[in-house]
């Protein structure tokens, strides 16, 4: 038997209704336009759903740009983005919670003080030290120079300390090594930890633009964010095509929103409660 | 204090574990900075390397220049206007969200879902909805009775119209940080209130806003350091125009180094930029010290 809605909270939830839709507005919008044939979209007053929805934007983003092998540049980019970060940090972290030695607290900060340089300025440097590597146009270059992560290191260590300090000497009595240590109780005990830094790796490289459009030439190289912003470029005004693919694109990272909510936001206030 | 035999033994393996991240930071992050100040002093070829050293005459040049000057105003107005209204969307939509009811976590969810969402993809779709003829905005606004503007084209507006897109962007995560700190606060603190009388905007106002003033100050130095570096919407929507009205310290660095080939100048408007972060974070560590001694 459900208790009938008392007037309060169903105008709660009335508010909460509206307001929800309101800011996922441009997204719904973006995901009906993807439905609607040029025409369509031309009438006035703006339609706000397709008469007869079909699918013919996303045929015409798989003819005429490579969708697929942006999605899979990005994909292989990020990973090994997420893979470097998740080993430099748990090693540095593992250095930064167990192990005692001179100089500890300075490094600390050395590596906290990477938080206050803004890429932005590093980038003219950046992009020549990619360049004459040879790396412009190549995985490397999009993946190598973001995969160390100060922010994950810290998140880590503050993980690892949780660790009772008991395991570690025990660890250390019966003779297991520093690695296996790592591999076989601080990396099981940190899994949620270790997820938030996936999960924001993969994020926050698979949503980059600045730094791929600078270093990317090759139509085959360019990733989803490059890809769809020149699909603007190229098809002018064939607003139904470019929603279409700016659907195709952003369903991986919505889909990675639903999955790793929780991880988020464990990251996302990690900065802001500590302190 | 003399180093023993131990101490380096000990240093020696600790470096081992942070070798892989400190390598990766001195490659992309230390010497790059260095070399940010290095080339601001130099004069440099297209290629951009460094040719004639002419000490801070780049710095001069910069602070001499009409397109520099209008550039920081233009940084600032866009700071101004996305912040301010982000935290305070994000306040409200957290006070909102932060209720004790079935489902929540649905609303919560589509509500922080910009999160996810690349500048790319955000910047594209409000690229449509500022479409003056085809876009919902202007429509919108007509049955209001307000004619809208021609958003990316009228110099003042343009602005507006990267800042509107900017706070849709940042507000997921504004709405995250300040529900994590509305959480924060004891319920016992909300009850002694309500038994002195307090209600409604008296008890916002009073107690909430006071009790989540770190976040919202957290959030004032994050999403000002996320203005000062956002590119994405700008080349998307404005190219920086028109007549250079979203121009930015960080579209200035893109368009003086990549389109115009000159990295000593650019270099110049880079260290500008991380002095400016700088400072922000300085300011907030500063702060949270004060905080703790406080308590």
């Amino acid at each position: 038997m459900r208790r009938p809605l008392r007037p309060r909270t169903a105008g709660a939830y009335a508010l909460l209704g509206v307001t929800a839709v309101l800011i996922a507005f441009p997204l719904l919008l973006a995901l009906s336009y993807s439905f609607m044939g040029a025409s369509e979209i031309a009438t006035f007053p703006p339609p706000l759903f397709p008469k007869a929805p079909n699918l013919d934007n996303y045929a015409a983003v798989l003819a005429s740009i490579p969708i697929g092998r942006y999605l899979l540049n990005s994909f292989i980019v990020s990973t090994a983005v997420v893979i470097g970060q998740l080993l430099t940090a748990s090693f540095a972290a593992y250095a930064f919670a167990f192990l005692v030695f001179r100089g500890r607290n300075l490094l600390f900060f050395v590596f906290l003080s990477t938080l206050m340089i803004p890429w932005e300025a590093t980038i003219i440097p950046n992009y020549m030290t990619i360049r004459s590597l040879g790396w412009l146009d190549s995985y490397q270059g999009l993946a190598v120079p973001f995969m160390a992560t100060a922010f994950g290191t810290f998140l880590l260590r503050q993980a690892f300390l949780q660790i009772p300090r008991e395991l570690w000497d025990s660890a250390r009595i019966d003779g297991a090594s520093s690695l296996r240590f790592l591999r076989t109780m601080v990396i099981p005990l940190a899994r949620p930890a270790l997820g938030t830094v996936a999960i924001y790796g993969f994020l926050s490289t698979y949503n980059q633009y600045f730094w791929p459009l600078l270093i990317t030439n090759q139509t085959l190289m360019r990733t989803t964010q490059v890809g769809i912003a020149q699909l603007r470029d190229e098809e002018t005004l064939r607003w139904g095509l470019i929603m279409a693919g700016v659907i195709m694109v952003a369903v991986p990272t919505l889909a990675l929103l639903v999955l790793g909510q929780r991880q988020l936001i464990r990251g996302l206030t990690a900065g802001a409660v500590k302190g | 204090m003399r180093w023993t035999a131990r101490d380096i033994r000990s240093l020696g393996e600790g470096l081992v574990y942070l070798a892989p991240s400190l390598v990766l930071f001195a490659v992309f992050v230390f010497i790059p900075l260095g070399r940010t100040f290095y080339l601001s002093l130099f004069n440099t070829r297209v290629t951009g390397q460094a040719t004639t050293f002419n000490g801070i005459d780049h710095y001069i040049g910069l602070m001499t220049s009409p397109t520099f000057q209008s550039g920081l105003v233009a940084t600032g107005l866009f700071a101004l206007y996305t912040v301010p209204v982000g935290i305070a969307l994000g306040l409200v939509l957290a006070v909102l969200l932060n209720q004790r009811l079935r489902g929540i976590n649905l609303f919560r969810t589509m509500m922080a879902s910009t999160i996810a969402i690349s500048a790319a993809v955000g910047a594209l779709i409000w690229n449509l909805l500022f479409n003056p003829s085809l876009g919902l905005l202007n429509y919108v606004l007509s049955l209001v009775g307000i004619r809208g503007p021609e958003w990316l084209i009228q110099p003042g507006i343009a602005v507006v119209a990267v800042s509107v897109t900017t706070i849709w962007l940042t507000l997921g995560t504004n709405i995250i940080v300040l529900l994590a700190g509305l959480q924060g606060i004891p319920e016992e603190i909300y009850e002694a209130a309500r038994l002195d009388g307090a209600r409604g905007l008296r008890m916002f106002s009073r107690i909430t806003v006071p009790m989540v003033s770190p976040s919202l100050f957290f959030l004032l130095v994050v999403d000002t350091v996320g203005v000062l570096q956002v590119f994405t919407q700008i080349h998307l929507l404005t190219r920086g125009g028109p007549v250079d009205a979203t121009r930015t310290l960080v579209y200035s660095i893109y368009l003086d180094a990549f389109q115009n080939f000159q990295f000593g100048y650019a270099s110049a408007e880079s260290v500008v930029l991380f002095v400016l972060v700088l400072c922000l974070t300085v300011i907030q560590f500063r702060f949270i010290e004060r905080r703790v001694h406080y308590q």
